[in-house]
């Protein structure tokens, strides 16, 4: 047990430390703007009083250690920061955004998962059949289309040849369950598809390699019924590359979301990032992108933990 | 008796070079003809692909940028799949942007893998040290989302043909090392590289004479698929409007471009987005087959 | 081959004549009057169904911005003065027909010249928290815009105002520094919303008016949410229950909306497919002809536009009729790189400037360049073909030797940190009612919105002058000599006037459309309804 705690903890400890260097390599990277920021700011109303005022304002006269750790700590306590566009806190442009994104990445989630973990066990089970082939060719289709691709086809099908659904998702915090999700579902299976295939094929992947294991084998030279050797004897083995499969798709999710965001003008985090790049909005770009990749580094760490403890040589140590 | 009449039966020689070796254009016939059905029509496809990028101006019939009627003209006639937001002909629009996409995607891949495939390949021959603190590199950027990491550069250093080309490559060239790590790991301890490096070989020859020929063809899928990535990556970056500039053909940028016309029902704004699938399909398969062949497993 | 776009062309063209448009200036010259005593206008005059109460209007917007703030000082895009018309009131308003009348002021004359003006202000109105309208409200509003470090727009407008007195709980008193005939049109600016005062200052962003609704949220680039003040005291209007506003500045997704019912009604529709849209059953567009103007602006204090020759070059670098013809598609007019149109009373009718790409080849060599690489920033906030137009632009230009390379910026934020922003970029504006008044915003020294940061003396010496000026004919001739000033040596390429399209579901109903602003004066909220 001391073992696998020690694991854990490494681990851990080494998500924290990567979390860090990221944090530096994201406030680094603004660092490397070539201009002067205030003059860029200001464009026409640049006096030399003006661009002083806003040095001082942004803090440009410290150096830049200082600034990145008063950045850090105030990503810590909450503070993100004056969006250097809207001149008001990041943290108000970015807490519905967010809930937004976290909302449609979930229901996203929560369609593909299943349906692709089904999907994939069934190739896995029925390989080399014109089942496998054909949903093979399905997903290596849906990988190979770009999202707003796909984005579109709904559109023009869904929406506007059968009306069924709105392609402009104007949520926000008034409406109700079902009104939201009617709002969201269509960008929902819109990431679906390609995160679904992704996950599809690595989980067949997984599988097949599980079911070419010797013990797998002894277990039907036994007599097992087949589905006796699934549930019994591969599943369980099996929960640490699907767990692995299924976090390192999430992130994939993540970055998916900033394309079907725009399509469908869902007033999410990757919208609000694209808009923010385009204005050079540096505190807003800063601060979304340590959000995503604290979510990818998590899932990742999630990804990581899971397959050490169902490690079975670390859960039961001689 | 029997066995060896069966076997020069079944086992044709393929006639070898005074060097003893095979030639490689059997190789080549010998590879297509084992091939897939699948394989061959990525092939096909691929070839197709580089036939309009390298023949464009005379496949086109107007210029990329020429306005030449007016806006949205329907399908038919001159202008084959119509005109676009501004009256330019989509046709040759999508030809041209063959040429613009594809050359961005081809830099960035080849850019890629001269800094991914050279580090990685070090990194597995030299160990110690080096390979520790590039593995450690590697994996701080890669916990990065790709996209995110892109777009964060391009707000800092601006989205020119340079900038984008760079910017992808060096963030590609991170999966390309820890692949060519991986797999020339696998070379680098096999005894005939331990005998190069006693015999007093320098990291250099090593890596070019021993490790570099036997990775050759994992290293060729990982090229597709890294091109596929970085294909669909620029598609979307275009479309975010954060690509080439207006008024560059590009696929991604001309969905964007066209938009209008989905809410009317015109699927027109969707080819250059089937242009890009087929594309990427096409690589995709071609890379299927390669790591079937390099795996040595039948189907 | 005659078709029905070629009638359709036609028709626009005939509309858009000059004669027409001589007929409405008529009407608009009314604001030049020097007195006027207007009772409000019933709601006679429109043959039809009459209004009825009731309904949830929801109106999408092309603008809308995450800066966007309740202040009226700050009001730049439609959403905002959307908004702001329908949660506010002003001293004065302007009918659908061109005229003005009088809102939150009952009348006002000239006492005893147009130098003191005295406005007598509506008993018994109240604003949205009960607070009683009277004259302090009146001048702690227009304070808020007042003053040498003022950063309202407004500040040009209202910097001629020596002093505001009030008479009384119901008489303002404006006093001029100097004689200005055309003071009361001003009052009816959407930036000069009237606001509670509080110990002589106003809160101006509490959201707190007397207009026909009230403000029930604001959240900036996203949605405005107002319901019906049950008090307004204009019984003729604010018929809708609830209004939304919402912020779709994707052209495509706004009339993805319009036709799946998401929205009631949008304004700026997208001019290349508008004839698909009409091709939409449930769907009625409206086109109002207006001298709104489509211009490009360049900063006349930095290299390379600070020489004059480099802007002549530019403004004879455009193909001004194949912009109206192939971005406006006919919905639009030809304009003269000076925003004083045929509705304006001194409108002066100058020669008009064509494309002459070797002129423009010529002035570039006068300022010593033999080509020119430059940067527009555009977006479609501007108008939904402004990218387009600066793509166009750019292959119009690059026969003279110019080479543009078209920046496309975010519509979200572009009037804060775009327009005024970038040495060149792309705007627009509604027509204002008079030339001295779109002077005074846009083109005097101090103006906050003088976007080309314009300093030519004999243009501020005129524009003072010509307020003051009594004899009709040597005002034409002065505001006639600002035009050509400003065409052949300001900071503005303006190639187009365009008309104003917006499109609603059947169930939409309004009188007469206004054409001083877009969305019926940007009063749609309290003017339109909804049929039985």
């Amino acid at each position: 047990m001391n073992q696998l705690l020690i694991t854990v903890a490494r681990r851990l400890g080494l998500g924290l430390f990567t979390l860090v260097v990221i944090s530096l390599v994201i406030f680094m990277a603004v660092e490397m703007l070539p201009g002067d920021i205030a003059t860029e700011i200001l464009g026409q109303m640049a006096t030399p009083d003006a661009v002083a005022a806003i040095r001082q304002e942004l803090g440009l006269d410290q150096p830049v250690l200082y600034r990145y750790v008063e950045w850090l700590t105030g990503l810590l306590t909450g503070d993100f920061g004056q969006s250097l566009a809207t001149d008001q806190p990041v943290l108000g442009l970015i807490d519905d955004r967010l809930i937004n994104t976290l909302y449609l990445a979930g229901t996203a989630a929560v369609l593909s998962v299943p349906l692709a973990l089904g999907l994939g066990i069934l190739a896995a089970l029925y390989r080399n059949t014109v089942i496998d082939r054909a949903v093979s060719m399905f997903t290596l289709s849906a990988i190979s289309m770009p999202e707003f691709f796909i984005a579109y086809v709904l559109i023009m099908f869904i929406s506007v040849q059968l009306g069924w659904l709105p392609s402009l998702s104007k949520v926000d915090a008034d409406q109700s369950f079902f009104e939201r999700l009617q709002l969201t579902i269509l960008p929902a299976i819109t990431l679906t598809f390609v995160t679904c295939a992704h996950m599809m094929r690595m989980t067949r992947a997984a599988i097949i390699n599980l079911l070419s294991s010797p013990y797998i084998e002894m277990a039907y030279l036994k007599g097992l019924a087949p589905w006796r050797v699934i549930v019994h004897h591969t599943l369980p083995n099996a929960w640490a590359p699907i767990v692995n499969v299924i976090a390192m798709n999430l992130g994939y999710l993540i970055t998916g979301v900033v394309v079907v965001e725009v399509v469908f003008v869902y007033p999410g985090l990757g919208q609000l990032m694209v808009d923010s790049v385009s204005k050079r909005d540096l505190p807003v770009v800063q601060a979304a992108s340590m959000i995503f990749a604290t979510a990818y580094i998590l899932l990742n760490l999630i990804a990581d933990v899971v397959s050490i403890v169902s490690n079975p040589r670390l859960l039961h140590p001689k | 008796m029997m066995m060896t009449k069966a076997h020069s039966i079944e086992c044709r020689e393929a006639p070898v070079n005074p060097d003893g070796q095979v030639s490689l254009w059997r190789k080549v016939m010998r590879g297509l003809a084992e091939a897939p059905p699948t394989g061959l029509l990525g092939l096909v496809v691929l070839f197709a692909y580089l036939f309009v990028i390298i023949f464009a101006p005379w496949l086109a019939p107007f210029g990329e940028a020429a306005v030449v009627s007016d806006v949205y003209e329907p399908w038919g006639g001159q202008y084959l799949l119509g005109t676009d937001s501004l009256g330019r002909d989509i046709y040759s629009r999508i030809i041209y942007a063959a040429r613009n996409t594809v050359g961005i995607t081809l830099l960035s891949t080849v850019l890629a893998f001269v800094i991914g495939a050279g580090l990685g390949m070090i990194a597995a021959v030299m160990g110690g040290w080096t390979d520790q603190v590039l593995s450690r590199l590697v994996d701080m950027l890669m916990a990065i989302p790709l996209l995110i990491f892109a777009l964060l550069l391009l707000m800092v250093f601006g989205s020119s043909v340079t900038a984008l080309v760079l910017i992808l490559g060096c963030l590609e060239s991170t999966r390309v090392f820890r692949l060519t790590r991986a797999v020339a790991m696998n070379v680098s301890v096999m005894d005939y590289v331990e005998a190069a490096r006693l015999r007093g070989e320098n990291l250099f020859w090593i890596v070019r004479r021993e490790i570099l020929p036997n990775i050759l063809a994992p290293l060729f899928a990982e090229f597709g698929l890294r091109f596929c990535f970085i294909f669909l990556l620029i598609s979307s970056l275009s479309f975010l409007g954060l690509g080439l500039h207006p008024p560059t053909a590009d696929w991604g940028a001309m969905v964007r471009e066209n938009a209008m016309l989905i809410t009317f029902g015109r699927m027109t704004p969707l080819l250059p987005a089937v242009a890009i699938a087929v594309l990427t399909i096409a690589v995709n398969l071609v890379v299927d087959w390669f790591t079937h062949k390099a795996s040595g497993l039948s189907k | 081959m005659i078709d029905s776009k070629h009638l359709d062309k036609q028709a626009r063209k005939a509309l858009t004549s000059r004669r027409g448009f001589m007929k409405s200036a008529a009407a608009l010259g009314i604001l030049s009057a020097t007195a006027g005593s207007f009772a409000l206008p019933a709601f006679a005059g429109k043959a039809g169904p009459s209004p009825i109460r009731g309904g949830h209007f929801r109106l999408g917007l092309s603008n809308g911005s995450t800066t966007d703030s309740l202040d009226p000082a700050k009001f730049s895009d439609v959403f905002m003065q959307s908004v702001g018309f329908a949660i506010y009131n002003y001293l004065t308003e302007v009918t659908a027909d061109g005229k003005l009348v009088g809102e939150l002021a009952e009348s006002w004359e000239p006492a005893p010249d147009a130098k003191r003006w005295v406005f007598k202000l509506r008993q018994g109105v109240t604003f949205h928290n009960g607070k009683p309208f009277e004259a302090s409200d009146v001048v702690a509003t227009f304070n808020h815009h007042r003053g040498k470090d003022s950063q309202s727009a407004a500040k040009g407008i209202v910097d001629p105002i020596e002093s505001i007195e009030t008479d009384g709980s119901h008489t303002v008193i404006f006093t001029l520094e100097s004689a200005n005939a055309d003071f009361p049109a001003i009052t009816s600016d959407y930036h000069m919303a009237i606001l509670p005062a509080k110990d002589g200052k106003v809160d101006p962003n509490a959201g707190v008016g007397t207009g026909g609704y009230v403000l029930n949220k604001l959240e900036p680039g996203v949605e405005a949410v107002v319901t019906r003040n049950p008090d307004y005291w204009k019984s003729d209007r604010a018929w809708f229950n609830k209004v939304s506003f919402l912020a779709i500045t994707d052209t495509a997704a706004r009339t993805n909306a319009l036709r799946t019912g998401l929205i009631d009604a949008m304004d700026r529709v997208d001019l290349k497919t508008v004839n698909l849209l009409k091709m939409d059953s449930s769907l009625i567009i409206n086109d109002v002809d207006s001298d709104q103007i489509y211009y490009f602006a360049m900063n006349t204090q930095t290299e390379p536009f600070n020489d004059n020759n480099v802007r002549l070059a530019l403004k004879y670098a455009i193909d001004r009729q194949d912009l109206v013809d192939r971005v406006l598609k006919g919905y639009g007019r030809v304009a003269n790189d000076q925003p004083i149109g045929a509705s304006y009373l001194n409108f002066a009718d100058l020669s008009q400037r064509q494309y002459d790409p070797d002129k423009a080849r010529h002035y570039l060599k006068k300022a010593g360049y033999d080509s020119l690489n430059l940067e527009l920033s555009t977006s479609s906030a501007v108008f939904t073909g402004a990218v387009d137009a600066a793509v166009l632009y750019r292959e119009h230009a690059a026969k003279a030797g110019i080479n543009i390379n078209v920046k496309r910026e975010p519509a979200d934020g572009y009037w804060d940190n775009v327009w005024m922003k970038r040495p060149w970029s792309m705007s627009y504006s509604s027509p204002r009612g008079t030339a001295d008044w779109f002077f005074s915003q846009y083109f005097a020294e101090n103006a906050n919105w003088n976007d080309t940061n314009w300093q030519n003396n004999r243009f501020n010496r005129l524009l003072t002058e010509a307020r003051t000026e009594l004899n009709p004919e040597k005002r034409t001739e002065m505001y006639a000599e600002m035009q050509a000033l400003v065409r052949d040596q300001g900071g503005w390429i303006a190639p187009a006037f365009s008309a104003y399209v917006s499109a609603a579901t059947k169930k939409v109903q309004h009188g007469k459309i206004a054409t001083n602003r877009d969305m019926d004066g940007n009063r749609i909220a309290e003017r339109w309804w909804f049929e039985g």
